[in-house]
């Protein structure tokens, strides 16, 4: 057993750490207060390899291991939550979707602009009213001749009023439940399919959240991404990979948290000393120090089975549920620590703690991870 | 346009600390890099065969971990890697004398690439010394480089002010931190890094018997104590007895 990471690995944390610190850090602040979306920077990730990371080179990815992007996600994230998420969405659902059951036509269509930061993919499974009851979605898709007919409403869908492609699942056979649902491209611009109301949000606010409308949207017959009808397993086989860098994502914040707590401690004086020789704060960083490398490890295992091409499932959703439930504890004892300034919004924690909230509840709640993960040990 | 870049593999100096009893740097467990320095030598090697094309050796005396380093170089877009394995003891004298052995060994080069000093020990040495063994000449702390096709025009940083010099080929040029940014390499230029040759010399088959000339007798870190000293009484007392202390301690007169 080794619990070191490679000479690339180790290059590609270090080189991503170096590039947030450049490009992202300075800004980071403006993206959550102004809502800013730097397009820029998503044009310069793309040339670092960071808007197809584990796509393989043919298809212009940087074709890196699971692991390392999983380290990527945790360094982008420690930095800013909000480029985490969009990161995170565009390269494991968008862009997974497509790479892991797209066809040899689609992925060569769609992955080159993708993968190199011009285009944004998303991915569009929950609706009004199917949330966690994924599988009871009622957009409908119906072919008509060569085209197929989209009718229905998606929502909270990550970049989805920016994204250039969205995969979206819909019903092709009302009669079944999770057995009758496909997954299709649709390209923005499609007549029939536009963007709704964007989301006031808690926190991640740089990044998009978008309501999908599709009023008979046609699209091409051939847009249909995998084999009809097994678009839903489809799609849970791309959740469980997105659970695993979500945990990353949390890992990054929970990181940023824990590095800005160990400075501010330090630093930080009352009753004529800093308050980091308090055992009380001291313990807090050490629970959360020792607490993110528990979840890191559980990330780390989650990526390297999935690389080992092994079921993943139960190890994906609990990588998920530890580190996002980890790092929210995490987030709100920073705030602690900190404590007024912690409260106030010239600090950054604050943001942390906001941006995390979404990792409970995104691609599977923590209940819902807990069902899963209750199945997978035979309840 | 054949361009060696001298790097140095160093201690990440910002997270070495001093064990507080000896006043001794603590080395174990703290990681390494490239001398920041020696990047923006490599940068500019990148520009300059942009323009020129040619081939790119970074050189690096040390040990042969230091290869996860120089990788890093490759990966910003060297073409090849060489590790010499210095002596035990060596100091600049032998080092400087190794990269000269090993730079007559790779042969064929226009321009050598250096930092001004490695942010280690910044004697800022190696480059004039290199400059001596190899017989050529040098120009030092150079803030700008225009590589032309037989002659470079370079512009040395002389503090408050700058002065342009010119020199043929070949040249050893140190550079300073200003010049450039460093890039940062893709995940596909680290990846394709592992492809690119690295060797490694025995420093003893390049130049046998070197022994140091200097002897480094101690290492010690400087430390600054704080004296605490908070002045509570009301604005123009607490400033008369600053000053009343600050003459005491011989700082003011
Ligand atoms: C910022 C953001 C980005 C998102 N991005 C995307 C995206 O890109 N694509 C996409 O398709 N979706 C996206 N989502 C949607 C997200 O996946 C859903 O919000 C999530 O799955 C929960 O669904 P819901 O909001 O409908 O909550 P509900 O399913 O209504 O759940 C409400 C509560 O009930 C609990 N609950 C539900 N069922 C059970 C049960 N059986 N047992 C116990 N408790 C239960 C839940 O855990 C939760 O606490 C995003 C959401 C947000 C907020």
């Amino acid at each position: 057993m080794d619990f070191s990471l490679s000479e690339e690995q180790k290059l590609f944390q270090k080189t991503i750490r170096e590039f947030c610190e450049r490009e992202l850090k300075p800004i980071s602040d403006k993206i959550d207060k102004e809502e800013y979306f730097p397009w820029e920077l998503y044009k310069k990730m793309g040339k670092m390899g960071l808007m197809g990371m584990t796509v393989p080179q043919e298809y212009g990815g940087a074709g890196i291991d699971r692991v390392s992007y999983m380290i990527a996600l945790e360094e982008i994230s420690r930095v800013c939550g909000s480029t985490g998420l969009t990161i995170e969405a565009h390269n494991s659902l968008g862009i997974g979707h497509i790479y892991e059951h797209g066809s040899e036509e689609q992925r060569k269509k769609y992955l080159p602009r993708l993968t190199s930061g011009e285009a944004f993919a998303s991915w569009a499974l929950t609706e009004p009213n199917a949330g966690s009851d994924a599988a009871s979605i009622q957009t409908t898709a119906v072919l008509d001749g060569d085209e197929w007919v989209i009718n229905g409403t998606k929502q909270f869908i990550t970049s989805g009023d920016i994204a250039e492609v969205v995969t979206v699942m819909a019903k092709t056979d009302k009669t079944k439940g999770a057995k009758g649902i496909s997954a299709f491209i649709v390209e923005k611009d499609t007549p029939g399919f536009k963007v709704g109301q964007l989301e006031d949000k808690l926190g991640l606010r740089g990044s998009h959240t978008a309501e999908l409308i599709f009023e008979d949207c046609r699209i091409p017959k051939e847009n249909l991404l995998g084999e009809k009808n097994m678009g839903f397993i489809g799609a849970m086989n791309i959740l469980d990979r997105g659970r695993t860098a979500i945990g990353a994502m949390s890992v990054g914040i929970a990181r940023g948290a824990l590095e800005e707590c160990i400075e501010y401690a330090k630093q930080r004086q009352q009753f004529g000393r800093p308050i980091s020789k308090f055992q009380a704060v001291q313990w807090k960083i050490v629970n959360m120090a020792t607490e993110i490398d528990a979840a890191r490890l559980l990330v780390y295992r989650a990526a390297y089975l999935e690389d080992q091409n092994v079921r993943f499932t139960k190890e994906a959703s609990m990588a998920k549920l530890f580190a996002s439930e980890m790092a929210m504890r995490a987030t709100r004892e920073a705030i602690q620590i900190f404590g007024g300034y912690g409260y106030t919004r010239e600090y950054p924690v604050e943001r942390y703690f906001r941006d995390i909230k979404l990792c409970e509840i995104g691609e599977g709640t923590s209940e819902v991870q807990r069902m899963v993960i209750a199945k997978q040990i035979g309840l | 346009m054949n361009i060696i870049v001298c790097a140095k593999q160093v201690v990440d100096v910002s997270e070495m600390k001093i064990d507080p009893n000896t006043k001794k740097p603590i080395l174990d467990g703290v990681p390494q890099k490239i001398s920041d320095i020696d990047k923006n030598a490599m940068e500019e090697a990148l520009k300059i065969k942009e323009k020129h094309g040619g081939k790119i050796t970074v050189l690096t005396v040390g040990p042969s971990d230091a290869k996860e380093r120089v990788k890093e170089l490759l990966a910003m877009g060297a073409d090849e890697g060489v590790i010499v394995t210095p002596p035990e003891k060596h100091d600049y004298y032998v080092v400087t004398s190794l990269l000269a052995e090993a730079i007559k060994k790779i042969g064929n080069y226009d321009i050598v690439l250096c930092g001004e000093a490695s942010i280690d020990l910044f004697s800022g040495q190696v480059g004039p010394r290199l400059a001596g063994l190899l017989n050529i000449p040098q120009i030092t702390y150079a803030q700008k480089i225009d590589a032309e096709k037989d002659k470079v025009i370079a512009d040395r940083d002389m503090g408050d002010k700058a002065v342009t010099v010119e020199s043929s080929y070949p040249v050893v040029i140190t550079v300073t931190k200003e010049i450039n940014e460093p890039r940062l390499p893709s995940l596909m230029q680290i990846l394709a890094a592992a492809n690119k040759p690295i060797n490694e010399w025995n420093g003893d088959s390049l130049a046998s018997g070197l022994t140091s000339i200097v002897d480094t007798v101690e290492l010690k870190g400087v430390s600054m104590e704080r004296k605490n000293i908070v002045f509570k009484d009301d604005i123009d007392e607490s400033v008369k007895q600053l000053v009343e202390s600050l003459v005491k301690e011989g700082l003011l007169r």
